[in-house]
């Protein structure tokens, strides 16, 4: 198994994490032992999963939630009572 | 009390109401929210975090008496077997001078060891309380994945995650698991537990009768030491009067692929909410991707980043079926072979973990090698069943545990089974 640097700088901007140089030559290496150790799932036989889950429902009812405030407080930035992200594009 | 830098921060929480636990002090792993008092997870992406709301576990031991000393040092957002991914740190074992003491839930288990704290609060996703437990030569419980709300833990991976206690005995333990035990309208997620459950009554020392299972997949892996404690151990449970009998588990040699393919995919997704606009450290200028991309970058250490993109991976076009589909696979292969094993013996048994505590330092160049030590305590986590570790005889590299895992919240019979070592 082998992973390139460019596979490694892919995965990273799919998943919005800037890397840099040092981080890509290592992991490229460490993602190639790591999923060479994965191949193994390939012998696992088909398995059919119990299903003994059942859904939980609750009536949709107004109940209290954080104020305004307090959602706001651990934002870098608000304005006017909003959290205030950076621009789209 | 901080000379093992067991705490990120040691604030005391007073309890709001007289109970059970009156006069006891616990210490709360720092991935679990309290109203004012900063929540890192082990990471410089939280550093500055204060919840606005208790996890539901801590208004119960606020509710049940406890005094709350501090929030504990952990691997950052419960990603090793180390305590040392902590951005605020390693951990010092207090019983094994330069040796890990296990992880993630290393500070829980090092305040619990060096008595700073009675009891202490760590989570479990693959083995995160059972193994510092084990390295730091006290009891920890990963309870049935619903009986212990996880409402106000910062997840990782959140199938497979359970909230549990420490202690330095079995008892103490299973008195912290009554408290934090039941139902959460919050968490859609828990179930009651059996009628009439009193986990600490369990703690009885009486295993007469009972039937211990070994799978010898889990012993296979493990060091000469260990092996030899372990043995000892099974030594005791017979002149206790447990019959012990082989029992095989094929399923587990998948185990450890399935649960890091599993935790990775779920990890990628959970802390995809890190982009610095609700909370965390700001992204800076540049539109919303390079913004969230550097935040992301300056937020999350080596070890989160890797776990996050070896899920997107995982989970990405053209590998969903070979990897995530599989690990599906392998997980429900695991939970139908203990289903099996349970149909002739009331728990099973192992080394908590194959190995003494690593030397600081040891794996922090080589992940694989730190992934392979959760051999026998991640086929737990993936049948979601309920697991405790108990000191067993030390080894002359530090403190090994043995664990006991029984069937889905048959906690009682693992507090039985492990109240006759400690």
């Amino acid at each position: 198994m082998t992973v390139d640097d460019a596979e490694v700088e892919h995965v990273a901007s799919l998943a919005r994490i800037d890397l840099d140089e040092e981080e890509i030559e290592l992991f490229a290496a460490q993602f190639a032992d790591i999923l060479e150790y994965f191949e193994a799932l390939d012998d696992v036989p088909e398995v059919d999963p119990d299903a003994e889950l059942a859904n939980v429902m609750r009536p949709d009812e107004v109940r209290e939630g954080l104020t305004q405030e307090e959602a706001l407080s651990n934002a870098p930035e608000t304005e006017d009572g909003y959290f205030k992200g950076p621009r789209v594009s | 009390m901080n000379d093992h830098n067991a705490f990120i921060t040691a604030e005391p929480i007073e309890p709001t109401d007289d109970g059970p636990l009156s006069g006891q002090t616990v210490a709360v792993k720092d991935n679990i929210s309290t109203a004012g008092v900063r929540t890192t997870c082990g990471s410089e992406m939280l550093s500055d975090y204060v919840p606005p709301y208790d996890a539901t576990v801590v208004e119960r031991l606020k509710e049940a008496g406890a005094t709350i000393v501090g929030k504990t040092n952990m691997d950052e957002f419960g990603m090793g077997t180390t305590t040392e991914t902590s951005a605020f740190g390693p951990t010092e074992n207090p019983a094994a001078e330069g040796r890990v003491p296990g992880g993630s839930s290393g500070g829980s288990a090092a305040a619990v060891a060096a008595g700073d704290a009675d009891l202490a609060l760590g989570s479990d996703t693959g083995g995160s309380v059972r193994c510092p437990a084990a390295f730091c030569g006290v009891v920890g419980i990963k309870p049935t994945y619903g009986l212990v709300s996880r409402y106000g833990l910062v997840a990782y991976a959140n199938s497979l995650e359970q909230i549990g206690p420490l202690a330095p005995t079995v008892e103490g333990a299973a008195e912290l698991l009554d408290v934090i035990a039941g139902p959460d309208p919050n968490d859609a997620t828990t179930h009651d537990p059996p009628e009439n459950a009193e986990y600490a009554a369990a703690a009885t020392g009486d295993v007469d009768g009972m039937t211990v299972g070994v799978p010898p997949e889990l012993l296979e892996g493990a060091d000469e030491a260990v092996r030899d404690s372990f043995d000892a151990t099974i030594e005791q449970l017979r002149a206790a009067g447990a019959t012990v009998e082989t029992v095989s588990l094929p399923s587990v040699e998948t185990a450890v692929q399935a649960y890091y393919v599993i935790a990775m995919s779920e990890a990628s997704s959970n802390l995809a909410r890190f982009d610095g606009v609700r909370y965390g450290i700001s992204g800076g200028e540049g539109n919303w991707n390079e913004s969230f991309a550097s935040a992301r970058e300056e937020g999350f250490g080596a070890e989160v980043k890797r776990r996050i993109l070896l899920g997107t991976y995982a989970l990405s076009a053209g590998y969903h079926d070979k990897y995530y589909k599989k690990a599906q696979d392998a997980r429900a292969w695991v939970k139908q072979d203990f289903d099996e094993a349970f149909e002739s013996v009331d728990v099973l048994a192992s080394p908590t973990m194959p190995v003494p505590p690593f030397e600081r330092g040891e794996t922090l160049d080589d992940p694989l090698q730190m992934y392979l030590a959760d051999a026998n305590t991640v086929p737990v986590n993936l049948a979601n069943l309920p697991a405790i570790s108990v000191p067993a005889t030390e080894t002359d590299e530090g403190p090994v545990g043995v664990q006991f895992v029984g069937p889905a919240f048959g906690e009682e019979a693992i507090v039985r089974a492990g109240s006759v070592l400690a």
